[in-house]
């Protein structure tokens, strides 16, 4: 289906996931006006929010089935693979978040069924994020998500730390946000023009009438990113703000959020700066730092909510690996990763929501102590995360980082590969104790783990995301080749880089 | 027909059986694993003589997996891997029938664990895609890890992590060679693929680069093996880990990095490996292990502990021969490979049952116990001597050839390396006069009682197997030579 973007109606049908996802959030917003009160109110809320979620998926799916895309050049939204992918794993990642928060909110009492519209807000900004080919569409995106994430921060009005969480999140968010803002500014200054395909185009000409500015623009912009992917050193909020804000959320801020600024950043990266040399050793040094700083600030942490925190800015800085292959398989790898991680993340999220108690301060990693003889199936749930964050053979996780490795192979950052690698030997060092303490020591006391409670719902979608982990581990062909597919559909405006000729072409 | 689908089989049979024994009821959770070991072992057994002593791969499977990287599951043996894969599956039923009493609390768990990794040992040994090896390679430390961490000693966290730790840390750059040499060679042929052929056949000449993939392989074997610097947490892991999880650290574990050495790292990159100085570093690695390791094997006043160090002088034999390059001293070291998987098995076997009894490993905790258990002290006595080297058992003949083949290539290591059979000597024959000989004055020590029917059953194959390569070890190394000719002709073609 080939759809030209300057005609109305070609432009809305390229829009028509966001545009369903719009209309259902409408319709929430106004039934929640009415039934704001009880858990009932709460569930209803909930399943109409995972049925927008639905509906948007298969506008999502009718696309991609069709193979939509644009004639010549996209002005405002992208038409490609890439875009329905990420749409895709957005809304999966909304709709798990959906279904592991429905107990979380009746046993912290926090009867507010606008969290599932803030939800759906947020899922429609990382759309957006994904699939925008206009600086101020995904800038548009990434507002439209982060106030949306900043209010869910702060669901919880009356725990402090929740409140603390969301204004440092607000703040720092801002900030950021300001960052990207001027720096889209400024590119517009040196170009002329906010559409990537064009900047790029500029960029691979060398043609810029001012090049510091932009350099200086582009600078800006990275920093914006960095901040949204807490990368380090631009990730000094994350772990407050994941500790502080309610676990539902925490899961879907290292989930969807992180991904959906990945999104953007492959995208403004590969179409419009893809050429750019600068770009491209800044990225480098983040996925440094990041790697290091994320996993040895890990290694430091008791709390498991503050280890995921961590451990979530380490897997940032494996995705800057990524990034920093430049090609479309480190795209196709992203995409990938971004399953693998999106499971496993929010997998362990769900085992920490269950298992903290009413106000849950702190649950420390040896709080698990002997979970296995009490509860062996979540054990064993939790052990596959977090062996799967691990990068273990058997697992999506390993497949993820070997994708990402034969990217960084494969464009020449051997060096970055060595260093993942290592790194990941350090990851062994608190993922570990994880699994030690629930199979490897005793229970404190016989009633230790009887609050853990996973209801129907949020236990099925664990134990499927769980066999997912392990399938895409040993079959993960099919899921291949969709990365692949949508990796290769960022097109540079710059020539092909060396060594982008890879065997999963 | 066998041919096509024995290797499958054994890797699948054992994965199966892990489910079985979980969803059956607790107190049959050791006997299904009797069974299914003994099953696996029965398999296994007509290798023996279907296999054709050349020096090619037989039993070879082959199907992709996952085409779009050129990864595929492909399995074969030669003569190298034969007998690594049938001392896994004769060990392995003595495994579950040496833990029949030590293991008392999570039965189902510990037993499933064990024929797993009986898979993934397995899987490292007929691996002929380098993807299928690293993962088989990766996913057999978790069994490995649950067993130590669970079922272990006093200090079995520490142990279990740092064995897992260590592991990983060298297997993870190997990883990252596989990957650069599956680009390399890609990039040259144009066939994107990990089958172990194909690169071996289009490896060419790397330049400088074939340093480091050499390092990172050699390095990720040299931890496992253990060659000295890398050896610490090989006391640590075996004394944690419950007896038949010692008897497979040592008996099979260990050998996964010689045999990495033989399979990949000399054939890959031969120009490194005779350099000059790789293989004065190696060997003298070797000469440090044998010497070092028999010196502190001799103060170790825990008896398990003494055992552990002696693992890591005998494996210093098994590198020199490797590095020799003789046909002699290969097949040697193949033959030391298996002879220590015999001996040190039984030894462990032996420090469990004793601990069993005593609840001590400690040396010192026994003395004169001949007199009370005289069965036992006999077949500990004849099992010491084989894990010397006297003649008559399998011990002497491994070491021999291995002396004898090295001599023509490193006479004066060979020579250093001969007062290491001294040394072995010294600490286990000083050790037994500790243990078995001296006055009984130890009061607890008098009502110890004799080997058990099941004990012999544990014992007996594995004195046979003593006996039978001491004296006739003839059938073995017929089928090891052509795999030893073939190996050097790999890495020094025309010799």
């Amino acid at each position: 289906m080939s759809l030209d973007l300057s005609l109305s109606r070609d432009m809305l049908t390229a829009l028509l996931p966001e545009l369903v996802l719009t209309g259902w959030a409408l319709v929430l917003l106004c039934v929640v006006a009415w039934r704001h009160r009880t858990v009932a109110d709460l569930r209803l809320a909930g399943w109409i929010t995972l049925a927008g979620l639905a509906s948007a998926g298969a506008a999502a799916w009718w696309l991609w089935w069709n193979a939509a895309h644009a004639e010549g050049l996209s002005p405002m939204i992208a038409a490609d693979d890439f875009r329905y992918v990420t749409a895709g794993l957005f809304l999966g990642a909304a709709a798990l978040t959906v279904l592991f928060s429905f107990d979380y909110l009746e046993r912290e009492q926090l009867l507010a069924p606008e969290y599932f519209v803030l939800v759906v807000f947020a899922t429609l900004g990382m759309m957006l994020m994904g699939g925008g080919e206009d600086l101020m569409v995904i800038f548009l995106g990434l507002e439209l998500m982060s106030v949306s994430v900043y209010v869910l921060a702060g669901a919880n009005r009356r725990s402090a730390r929740s409140a603390e969480a969301a204004l440092k999140y607000f703040l720092l968010g801002a900030f950021a946000s300001a960052f990207l803002l001027y720096g889209i500014a400024l590119i517009y200054g040196a170009t002329g023009t906010t559409n990537l395909s064009l900047i790029g185009v500029q960029v691979s000409l060398d043609q810029s009438a001012h090049p510091t500015m932009l350099i200086l623009g582009l600078g800006l912009l990275l920093v914006g990113f960095a901040f949204k992917v807490a990368a380090v050193p631009f990730h000094m909020w994350a772990p407050d703000v994941y500790d502080g804000a309610p676990t539902p959320v925490s899961g879907f801020m290292a989930t969807g959020v992180k991904a959906a600024a990945f999104a953007a950043l492959f995208r403004v990266l590969g179409e419009a700066f893809g050429a750019s040399a600068p770009a491209h050793a800044v990225v480098v040094a983040l996925a440094i730092t990041t790697m290091i700083g994320g996993n040895l600030l890990a290694l430091a942490q008791r709390s498991l909510k503050r280890m995921l925190a961590y451990s979530s800015v380490a897997h940032a800085g494996y995705l800057l690996v990524a990034v920093a292959a430049g090609s479309p398989q480190g795209r196709a790898a992203f995409v990938f990763y971004l399953v693998a991680y999106t499971l496993m993340t929010l997998g362990a999220f769900a085992l920490l929501a269950a298992k903290g108690r009413n106000g849950e301060h702190d649950v420390q990693i040896d709080d698990f102590a002997g979970l296995a003889t009490r509860r062996p199936w979540h054990a064993f749930a939790l052990a596959v995360c977090m062996l799967s964050l691990l990068g273990f053979p058997g697992t999506a996780g390993f497949i993820g980082k070997w994708y990402i490795l034969i990217a960084a192979t494969a464009s020449g950052q051997g060096a970055l590969a060595a260093l993942l690698v290592l790194t990941s030997v350090v990851s062994a060092g608190y993922y570990l104790p994880v699994i030690m303490a629930m199979y490897m020591k005793p229970e404190p006391s016989p009633d230790a783990h009887m609050g853990l409670r996973l209801g129907g719902l949020a236990g099925a979608a664990l134990a499927a995301s769980v066999a997912a982990l392990l399938w895409f581990g040993v079959r993960p062909n099919r899921l291949l080749d969709l990365s692949a597919s949508s990796g290769a559909a960022i097109h540079s405006a710059a020539p092909a880089a060396p060594g982008s000729h890879t065997p999963s072409q | 027909m066998y041919q096509h689908w024995v290797l499958t089989a054994l890797l699948v049979w054992p994965v199966v059986a892990a489910g079985v024994v979980l969803l059956a009821p607790e107190h049959w959770a050791k006997h299904l694993a009797l069974v299914a070991t003994v099953a696996e072992f029965a398999l296994s057994v007509p290798l023996w003589w279907t296999f054709a002593p050349d020096g090619g791969f037989q039993f070879v499977q082959q199907t992709l997996w996952v085409p779009a990287w050129g990864i595929s599951y492909a399995v074969g043996v030669d003569g190298i891997s034969l007998f690594l894969v049938l001392l896994t599956t004769f060990l392995m039923p003595l495994s579950v029938l040496g833990s029949y009493n030590y293991i008392t609390k999570k039965e189902r768990g510990y037993y499933a664990l064990l024929l797993t990794l009986t898979s993934g040992m397995i899987g490292v040994f007929v691996a002929l895609d380098l993807f299928f090896f690293y993962v088989m390679w990766e996913v057999m430390l978790i069994p490995m890890y649950f067993i130590i961490g669970v079922w272990g000693g006093e200090n079995r966290l520490y142990a279990a992590i740092k064995f897992f730790i260590y592991t990983m840390f060298g297997s993870l750059l190997m990883l990252v060679a596989i990957l650069a040499l599956y680009l390399t060679v890609g990039s040259r042929t144009g066939v994107y693929s990990f089958g172990y052929d194909h690169l071996l056949a289009n490896i060419g000449t790397l330049g400088s680069v074939a340093w480091w993939y050499f390092a990172a392989f050699a390095l990720a074997f040299a931890i496992k093996v253990p060659i000295f610097p890398f050896h610490t947490w090989l006391p640590d892991a075996h004394v944690e880990a419950p007896t038949a999880g010692s008897v497979i650290l040592a008996g099979i574990l260990l050998k996964m990095g010689t045999y990495g050495f033989l399979r990949f790292a000399l054939p890959f990159f031969p120009g490194v490996a005779l350099h000059p100085v790789v293989q004065t570093v190696m060997v003298t690695l070797a000469l440090v292990g044998i010497i070092y390791g028999g010196l502190v094997a001799m103060v170790q006043p825990d008896f398990k502990k003494l055992i552990a160090y002696s693992s890591v002088a005998h494996l210093g034999f098994v590198m020199l021969g490797i590095w020799a390059l003789t046909v002699q001293s290969v097949q040697g070291a193949l033959l030391v490979m298996i002879n220590h998987g015999l001996s040190t098995g039984a030894l462990f076997f032996l420090v469990g049952m004793l601990y069993e009894r005593r609840h001590s490993r400690l040396i010192d905790a026994y003395g004169g116990i001949a007199r009370v258990v005289p069965l036992l002290a006999a077949v500990l006595t004849i099992v010491s001597l084989s894990s010397i080297g006297l003649p008559g058992t399998n011990g002497f003949v491994g070491e021999f050839l291995v002396l004898v083949g090295s001599f023509q290539t490193y006479p004066v290591a060979t020579a250093i390396a001969t007062t290491g059979v001294i040394i072995a000597a010294a600490y286990l024959l000083w050790a037994l006069q500790r243990i078995i000989y001296n006055p009984l004055d130890k009061h607890e020590n008098e009502k110890l009682r004799d080997l058990t029917p099941r004990e012999l059953a544990v014992l007996i194959p594995l004195l046979a197997g003593i006996l039978w390569i001491g004296v006739y070890p003839q059938p073995i190394l017929r089928r090891m030579e052509p795999a030893a000719r073939h190996f050097i002709e790999l890495v020094k073609p025309g010799k």
